[in-house]
């Protein structure tokens, strides 16, 4: 019994990590332009193709992972000037649209680049479980854990402690200010885009090794993030990693204790209640309309 | 001459909001624009500062044609705004609002500037810890004024400063102008205002329908028997 419900409870933190550190890129970009990146998903799946390509023509896991980083983050880069910087002016509506149309493309060219197979990444450090009373601890759910979980302390303090966080912070509480002060708030906006990137294809890698990656990883872990987000309030960087671990959790525990047939209808079903009865979300800031 | 204004006209849409503004600066100057509401003297700050878009004549600074330049590379260029309403970062506490208002400074200076800033304003240096948003009106203000200073302007943009204020608050606000106009900061005043802005002002400008109407110094302004029955009531 005991140990059922640890083995969920284990593989729920790990999904959920995931879940959260997809939700992050999703609102850091928010924040900075109150766009939701629907190509989110799509810097997850690169990630993990990416480094699945670099690893298979040789080069050694560690650098191939980092060359698959850089590789997204310039993905989120180039995203944010040919397709939303043109759009700049138009509605917030249209550029998530963009991103719509941008996630499509991204998808398709990933299908010309690599293949639509199957891939799996090796497990960072082997893939001997750990007991645990009773419930298997795979090794590498402790590097999703720990790999979140030190993503959020480096988030944490370059919004904090560095000025270039706090000039993010200050674009997306009053851009007008933000640009009298002389921050160039399209650099924000790309940099932005480049971060959030950057944090999918860490989610994408860190999770590879558990869940396989092709071409369509993306559709349903960016749909999933996205979930994580709403959860914890748009916005919230914390949020977004506690409503990533409420989502695995709850759908970890519908596998196992209902039917894992349930188990991609949970996130969406937390989704409905979640804007029903808290429009912001667990954390979520009161929206105010300013007149 | 600091800042040069020639034929600078702007549309909001169809709208024109400025139509042919003439006005010039010189070094050490506090000029005061004043007019009526929808005259055109809140557009002509924020094209002053880049973030409103004109379409004709043009705009020099320091011998330098910047009516194409980037709101953020003006303020590198040496112009600052306290805008109208304030617009400090209110989710963010009192030394972060300084710290982003030293953006484009180098690092090594913005220590010293937030001293400065806290021997100007005692009552900022109480609340660095607070967010800005708690502040009342008044700290507010001398907050927008200290984050423009931490850019370590040539000259400063004051949109509306008595805006919302109580009298007193007022005349403070005002006195701390006047003292940064003393130790030969110049200074482009906007004031609905008109006698207070025009009391203080080694010049004036009257706008009108999105246009500069009158000039003078700002007693010839006050004498003047247009201004005395349209902005001041007398």
């Amino acid at each position: 019994m005991f140990a059922d419900f640890l083995q969920f409870l284990i593989s729920g933190i790990t999904v959920g990590a995931i879940y959260g550190l997809v939700g992050l890129g999703f609102s850091v970009i928010y924040n900075a332009s109150n766009v939701i990146n629907f190509a989110q998903g799509e810097f997850v799946m690169i990630g993990g193709m990416a480094s699945v390509s670099f690893l298979s023509m040789g080069i050694p896991m560690p650098l191939a992972i980092v060359l698959a980083v850089v590789v997204t983050t310039f993905v989120g880069f180039a995203l944010e000037i040919f397709a939303i910087e043109p759009a700049r002016h138009n509605s917030v509506v249209s550029l998530i649209i963009i991103t719509i149309g941008a996630s499509i493309f991204l998808r398709g060219l990933a299908q010309i680049i690599w293949d639509r197979n199957y891939h799996n990444l090796p497990a960072f450090s082997g893939d001997d479980p750990i007991k645990l009373w009773g419930a298997a601890l795979q090794p590498q759910s402790l590097w999703v854990m720990g790999g979140a979980g030190i993503i959020v302390l480096l988030l944490w303090l370059f919004f904090n402690h560095s000025i270039l966080g706090k000039a993010i912070l200050a674009t997306s509480f009053n851009p007008l200010a933000a640009e009298l002060v002389g921050i160039d708030t399209r650099r924000i906006l790309q940099i932005s885009f480049a971060l959030s990137a950057a944090l999918g294809a860490i989610a994408g890698i860190l999770v590879a090794p558990i869940a396989l990656t092709y071409t369509n990883v993306g559709v349903m872990l960016g749909l999933k993030g996205f979930c994580a987000a709403i959860v914890g309030g748009l916005g919230n960087p914390m949020g977004a990693i506690a409503g990533g671990l409420a989502v695995g959790i709850a759908e970890a525990f519908t596998a196992g204790y209902i039917s894992s047939a349930y188990k991609d209808a949970v996130a969406f079903v937390i989704i409905i209640l979640v804007l029903l009865f808290l429009p912001s979300g667990l954390f979520g800031r009161k929206e105010i309309d300013k007149v | 001459m600091l800042l040069q204004i020639k034929r600078l006209s702007s549309s909001y849409g169809r709208v024109r909001a400025l139509n042919g503004v003439e006005l010039n600066i010189e070094e050490g100057e506090l000029v005061a624009l004043v007019g009526a509401n929808g005259a055109g003297k809140s557009t002509l700050m924020r094209a002053i500062s880049g973030v409103q878009p004109t379409n004709g004549g043009g705009i020099w600074f320091d011998g330098a044609d910047i009516t194409k330049v980037s709101a953020s590379k003006r303020v590198r260029l040496g112009i600052s705004q306290v805008p109208e309403g304030r617009q400090v970062f209110s989710e963010m506490t009192v030394e972060d609002n300084l710290l982003l208002g030293a953006f484009t400074r180098p690092r090594l200076e913005i220590d010293e500037d937030i001293e400065k800033n806290y021997v100007l304003f005692p009552v900022l240096k109480e609340r660095r810890e607070q967010l800005a948003g708690t502040l009342s009106g008044g700290e507010q203000q001398m907050l927008a004024i200290g984050r423009a200073l931490m850019a370590r302007p040539k000259l400063m943009l004051l949109d509306e400063p008595s805006m919302g204020l109580s009298p007193l608050l007022v005349d403070q606000t005002f006195q701390t102008i006047q003292k940064l106009a003393e130790s030969g900061m110049t200074i482009f005043l906007v004031e609905q205002n008109a006698y207070v802005a025009l009391s203080i002002a080694t010049r004036g400008y009257v706008m009108e329908g999105g246009r500069t109407v009158l000039e003078g110094t700002g007693q010839e302004l006050l004498d003047d028997e247009r201004v005395k029955k349209a902005y001041l009531g007398v």
